[in-house]
């Protein structure tokens, strides 16, 4: 792994195989044991910084740091000092400061943890930025998929709703391609970005395009985003026309979501609870990889510096350079 | 008084010897010595002398072209002195080789009236290297809604109207400004955009804004303003430039709008015609600016409009901001570039160097046209005229580097660029406006 994991582009198919093979064989059976913790990430310190509402990836980052046996901080947008005037900048050099390991960052804006690697020496962790990307929801999904179907190439996978304000979506289509499978937009025209073309999925109006495909990936509608005027007639028109049930999947087709979902949204209740959806094992499965990408964003860099060390003076000034680079842009 | 500078300093007499004298509008092209004396030029040609008591400038060839003439910046006076004030915004402009800028009211307080306007000129007189023209704000505050005081701003020194920055949105009142206009001759300078088909978008909507995940400002947004705004202009008769043109689509519009007898002139911005959406991937702040950075066919198409005419301005759209108002994610930066000090430099290299562009296009377009459209004293090489001159070097090459500008804002997107085009002299208003040293 590089140093820092802001996007899904950042990594090789050979990289996504080989931490999901980590967190398959270290960490998945973690959480079945009595003692949930291993010493792996001992006095490290992993700053977790939400500035977005999270339930399920700030739980999942707090959880999977702990069970590592870092330190880990929370640092919420609404208790910190963002709310004083403090700009992204100064917060991230003040927490630099503290000599973190890893800085976990959701944001609401595109690019914030690129912007924030530039500001700090600890690793960064991309945990969804504005309608971005979500490169560790990407590799949960990979995983999860992984588990249940083993072989990935040529998988078919359908993701369907609101594609326009989705970044899951932004990064799925990228990681999902990498890894062999074909993916399918199902949305209305409203909610799929003008120039989709270049996202390099095939692009379907109606949920009859689900009959030819293996994976249904259903997202949340994020009315939220819509604006005053609203993108869509109404809610009511949509569901009747994108909200997937059980009648719309087929025997062997199963349903993932990143959550949270809204019931009668974009997924009936009925399908939310039944067993063809992998709801569940998606957010099991994003304990387990998030282990795996801070326990490896760690030791690969710890890897490569020792390589570094080994090729001698060379790579010794490179790595001065680089710390002196980071001070001098702080 | 319309276009102020101050009048401090001695009045240039010079000789400047094997100059390669460059005015299309004069039809000159040759290579000979220029004497001025007290600000004018007192003889063109070859053995002509040292001036009375004057020194000698030994050009060597270097192209000595009117000075130029930028139809639209942002000096940023009053209220945002942090990023630009008249004295390092003229000086930022006569190291681009400007003799003349015309100042944009969007500033806090809005120049909506004549004390303002007033006051800015008095600064101007104080502290201007080149001349400053000053725009008036169509509506009050730029509410939209309200006329300025466009008879007192006209009458206290104001060339045009425009509300810069935000566009009309009632074609009413925009059809209320142009019948307002006529009582005092002035044309109004627009910003076409429809809000409502540009709401919340951070960049061009195109296929990088969907790889990226950033809300896009369509090209229909400025194309649909742009139809009905020359549409108000043509049924009133109406003198108007659209500014900072940046899409396709609106060429056509302009050129039809022209064939019905419409007097219009507009300008494309130097990142405009240079760079397209691709430079913001990186989500470099320095990429962000209102219109946009559109797609590669955008571009060509304003590199062919200015090549052919259409476009018969270039204007920098000069637009500072503090670095720490651009040292944040792509969302939350706010739109705007400087250019000043890069755009003569950047075009050359570009467009002149490439052969897509002759450099007598350029030239014009920076100079007579703008000068021109906003009835400002006309640069001219020419014996009896006052000197409004810059001698540039198109051989040296040299690297565009921030920390260098005369602006006290560093948003270029430009920066690192191998260029040629270095302005080493300007002569503003008679008056030596910038040296660079060892000239």
């Amino acid at each position: 792994m590089n140093k820092n994991l802001l996007s899904i582009n950042d990594l090789s198919r050979e990289e996504i195989e080989s931490i999901l093979v980590t967190a398959a064989k270290d960490f998945l059976e973690l959480p079945k044991r009595d003692i949930k913790k291993v010493p792996t990430l001992r006095g490290r310190t992993v700053i977790d910084l939400f500035y977005e509402k999270s339930t399920r990836t700030s739980t999942s980052f707090e959880l999977a740091g702990k069970r590592l046996s870092a330190d880990v901080i929370n640092v919420k947008a609404d208790s910190s000092a963002m709310g004083k005037g403090e700009s992204l900048k100064d917060t991230v050099l003040t927490l630099n400061a503290y000599g973190p390991d890893i800085i976990v960052i959701r944001h609401p804006h595109v690019g914030a943890p690129a912007f924030i690697a530039r500001y700090t020496d600890a690793h960064v962790i991309n945990a969804g930025d504005g309608k971005g990307g979500h490169p560790t929801q990407c590799l949960l999904d990979i995983f999860s998929l992984k588990q249940e179907y083993g072989e990935l190439d040529g998988l078919k996978v359908a993701m369907v709703g609101d594609i326009l304000h989705s970044r899951v979506a932004r990064s799925n289509i990228a990681g999902f391609r990498k890894m062999g499978m074909e993916v399918t937009l199902i949305a209305p025209p409203p909610l799929l970005p003008r120039g989709v073309e270049s996202l390099g999925a095939e692009v379907a109006y109606s949920l009859d395009a689900l009959a030819g495909v293996d994976v249904v990936y259903l997202l949340r509608m994020q009315k939220e985003r819509h604006g005053d005027s609203g993108m869509i007639p109404s809610l009511r028109e949509y569901i009747a026309r994108y909200c997937v049930g059980r009648r719309h999947i087929s025997g062997d087709q199963r349903v993932l979501h990143p959550g949270p979902i809204n019931r009668g949204v974009e997924i009936e209740a009925e399908l939310a609870d039944s067993g063809e959806n992998l709801i569940l094992q998606q957010v099991e499965a994003g304990l387990a990889v998030r282990m795996a990408i801070m326990y490896r964003i760690i030791v690969d860099s710890a890897a490569a510096s020792a390589e570094a060390l080994e090729a001698g003076a060379a790579g010794e000034d490179r790595a001065d350079a680089d710390i002196k680079n980071i001070r001098a842009v702080g | 008084m319309k276009a102020t500078i101050a009048k401090k300093g001695t009045k240039a007499t010079m000789t400047i010897r094997d100059a390669h004298l460059f005015d299309p509008v004069q039809g000159l092209d040759t290579v000979t010595d220029v004497v001025l004396e007290k600000g004018m030029i007192a003889r063109i040609g070859k053995s002509a002398g040292g001036g009375k008591d004057g020194r000698v400038l030994k050009a060597d060839g270097r192209l000595l072209l009117p000075g130029f003439v930028d139809p639209h910046v942002h000096l940023r006076a009053p209220g945002r002195e942090d990023e630009e004030d008249i004295a390092s915004g003229t000086r930022a402009a006569a190291s681009g080789g400007y003799v003349a800028v015309c100042a944009m009211p969007n500033t806090d307080p809005v120049a909506d009236n004549a004390a303002v306007l007033q006051s800015l000129i008095e600064q101007a007189e104080a502290e201007a290297v080149v001349r400053v023209a000053f725009m008036g704000a169509i509506s009050h505050g730029l509410d939209g809604e309200r006329l300025s005081d466009m008879w007192d701003l006209a009458d206290a020194g104001a060339v045009a109207f425009t509300d810069d920055g935000s566009p009309v949105d009632s074609g009413g009142l925009l059809r209320a400004a142009f019948r307002a206009a006529e009582l005092v001759g002035l044309p109004l300078s627009l910003h076409c955009e429809d809000r409502t088909l540009s709401d919340r978008g951070h960049m061009n909507e195109g296929g990088v804004s969907a790889e990226l995940g950033l809300a896009g400002i369509p090209c229909v947004a400025e194309t649909a303003a742009v139809a009905r705004d020359l549409d108000i202009a043509v049924f009133e008769g109406a003198r108007v430039h659209v500014a900072h043109v940046s899409c396709a689509g609106s060429l056509g519009i302009i050129r039809a709008a022209r064939d019905r007898g419409a007097t219009i002139t507009c300008e494309a911005t130097p990142h405009h015609l240079l760079l397209s959406d691709e430079a913001v991937r990186g989500l470099d702040t320095g990429f962000k600016m209102n219109p946009p950075l559109r797609g590669e066919d955008d571009r060509r198409a304003l590199v062919a409009a200015l090549a052919g005419g259409t476009i018969d301005c270039i204007g920098t759209d000069h637009a500072p901001h503090a670095g720490q108002e651009k040292e944040v994610p792509f969302e939350e930066a706010p739109f705007g570039v400087i250019g000043l000090e890069t755009a003569f430099a950047m075009l050359y290299t570009e467009l002149v160097e490439d052969g897509d562009v002759p450099l007598e296009t350029l030239v014009t377009a920076m100079s007579a046209n703008p000068a021109r459209a906003f009835g400002l004293p006309l640069p001219a090489i020419a014996e009896g005229e006052e000197a409004n001159l810059c001698l540039v070097d198109t051989e040296q090459e040299f690297n565009i580097e921030p920390d260098r500008f005369r602006s006290k804002s560093r948003n270029t997107p430009f920066a690192g660029r191998r260029v040629k085009g270095q302005v080493r002299l300007t002569i503003a208003a008679g008056r030596v406006a910038f040296r660079e040293e060892n000239v």
